[in-house]
């Protein structure tokens, strides 16, 4: 799948590759109003990765539901939509407009963007919070929940057996982590709201860190993501326990990125005689 | 307009003084150029720079047609662009193009028409003032630079019309910035800008108060180059959107701008 915030509607990348051969879309972080998310500058580059402070730009549900989807609906893979939100009400009367959509089998419950004031990656870095507004969405939405976890908490696994308790259907990790860029001749921070988000190769190792410690820690499926670059980084994520994974910031790079790493998981399977990507799930050697 | 992803071989990279290289580049399979009109950009991808995470984006400087070569304008801003500059002929560069809008084409052939362009911001001014000319248009042309040691691309300007010139020390053409320049005492219909964003803003300031109507190129910090990521947003009347799809050429009426 192709992670939020990094594939537009993935209307953006039909140019480039056959939108159908993608698990699936997760679409920008949705909020029930529209917001204007934060003053440029918003982007950074670091080694190997990026920083972002967008701030869940988005032009709120019903904006989406009324515009973006009758466009997307006919677009052959399944959509799923990042839903984010100020307070527990904000996410539940967000889900519950988006359980109405037919076309939409999934929500990813974005409890850990950095780059908000209120809400956000707030809801994700405790226990006690996390679990509240999950159990809120869960009693509001009916079909597959997936929640998106912070990576900038001292242990994940707390918050994914937190979530899962709630009746959270799968985990996706990791979200971006806390970074910051300084201009060292002005003497300014580069990014507008000073911190801002680090995605991109770099963070990789983090990622595939909390995907193996999730894996053993819960029963319900993990998506993975965090610096998926290629095929080879996809298979590790599977082997790490991971069940499905997001690509991102590599769309950036290379448009066409996803394919090549669906292609690429073909290949590895075939080399190696394996029959099923099922088979890689979790399947490290130690 | 279809986007592709292609790889190019350079044909020729000329150094101009030391800070900037012309990138003369063609299809690496050998076919057509695909349709690209003038403001747009592409996404450069940088090998072999380790510090380089994303692709650069660079203005298109010219298209021609008869020899199948894009031209871009690379100035060395840092690590990516210094990289790109030292490409060698016959190397191969990955580009995703063609990226953004165009300008505004006048409404009647014989506007006064000037564009005014500030360092490597003079480079999309090269293909619109080709682009204005074949279209029965008479672009004129304000440049300014530092000093005579950063003039850029002149010969080929003065074959597209009158080229008037400002450079901060007085070294050639007018002393001072393009904005003092004895030509914007004339009357222009409609501006075209790009350069560094002071210029911009002082040239929006002008054209505002002289009535023009005003387009400019923004450059603003992007990643994706096709609208997903909205990092490289302007606020304007509508809030922010993304230069890089529904820039980079903005009317000022449309910016925030406080001119």
């Amino acid at each position: 799948m192709t992670a939020s915030g990094t594939f537009g509607y993935g209307e953006e990348f039909a140019d480039f590759i056959d939108l159908s051969r993608l698990g699936g879309i997760i679409v920008k972080g949705t909020t029930l109003h529209h917001r204007e998310g934060n003053p440029y500058p918003r982007m950074a580059e670091a080694p190997a990765g990026m920083l972002n402070a967008v701030g869940l730009q988005n032009k709120g549900v019903d904006y989406f539901i009324e515009h973006i989807y009758p466009r997307i609906a006919n677009i052959d893979t399944h959509f799923l939509v990042n839903v984010s939100g100020a307070s527990v009400e904000d996410y539940v009367a967000t889900a519950e407009k988006i359980a109405a959509l037919e076309r939409i089998p999934a929500i990813e419950l974005n409890i850990s963007c950095p780059n908000v004031k209120e809400g956000g990656m707030a809801f994700g870095t405790s226990c006690k919070s996390a679990a509240e507004v999950v159990r809120a969405v869960r009693a509001a939405y009916p079909k597959t929940l997936i929640v998106k976890l912070s990576p900038n908490v001292t242990d994940i696994t707390e918050i994914a057996r937190a979530v899962e308790a709630e009746g959270a259907d799968a985990v996706s990790l990791i979200n971006t982590l806390l970074g910051m860029a300084i201009d060292a001749q002005k003497r300014r921070p580069i990014l507008s709201t000073v911190t801002g988000g680090l995605s991109g190769a770099c963070v990789k190792p983090i990622a595939l860190r909390m995907v193996w410690q999730t894996y053993h820690a819960v029963k319900i499926p993990i998506v993975g993501l965090g610096g998926i670059m290629n095929a080879t980084d996809a298979i590790e994520f599977l082997l790490a326990g991971a069940s499905a994974i997001e690509v991102g910031t590599a769309n950036f790079i290379d448009p066409q990125i996803t394919e090549k790493i669906v292609d690429g998981i073909d290949e590895y399977l075939e080399k190696n005689h394996i029959s099923s990507v099922r088979d890689l799930i979790g399947g490290l050697i130690l | 307009m279809k986007k592709y992803i292609l790889d190019f071989r350079i044909s020729e990279n000329t150094k101009l003084h030391d800070n900037y290289a012309l990138l003369k580049l063609t299809p690496a399979d050998g076919r057509p150029l695909p349709e690209m009109l003038p403001g747009q950009f592409v996404e450069v991808r940088v090998d072999r720079s380790p510090s380089t995470f994303l692709r650069r984006p660079i203005s298109i400087n010219f298209v021609d047609c008869l020899r199948n070569e894009l031209w871009l304008l690379v100035r060395k801003a840092g690590e990516g662009t210094r990289t790109l500059c030292s490409l060698s002929t016959g190397e191969i560069v990955n580009l995703v193009l063609p990226l953004g809008n165009t300008f505004t084409l006048p409404e009647k052939t014989d506007e006064k028409i000037l564009l005014v362009g500030g360092g490597v911001g003079i480079a999309p001014l090269l293909y619109w003032g080709k682009y204005l000319k074949e279209k029965g248009y008479t672009p004129q042309f304000l440049l300014g630079f530092r000093t005579d040691k950063d003039l850029l691309q002149y010969e080929q300007f003065k074959q597209l019309g009158p080229v008037y010139i400002s450079t901060e020390d007085g070294s050639l053409g007018e002393k001072g910035f393009v904005t003092q320049h004895s030509v914007l005492e004339q009357q222009f219909e409609r501006l075209y800008v790009c350069g560094p964003k002071p210029m911009m803003v002082a040239v929006a300031r002008y054209a505002r108060k002289r009535n023009s109507s005003c387009e400019v190129s923004l450059e603003n910090t992007m990643a994706c180059g096709v609208g997903a990521c909205l990092c490289c947003v302007e606020d304007t009347v509508e809030g922010h959107v993304c230069v890089c799809k529904e820039g980079p050429i903005f009317n000022i009426e449309r910016l925030k701008w406080q001119i």
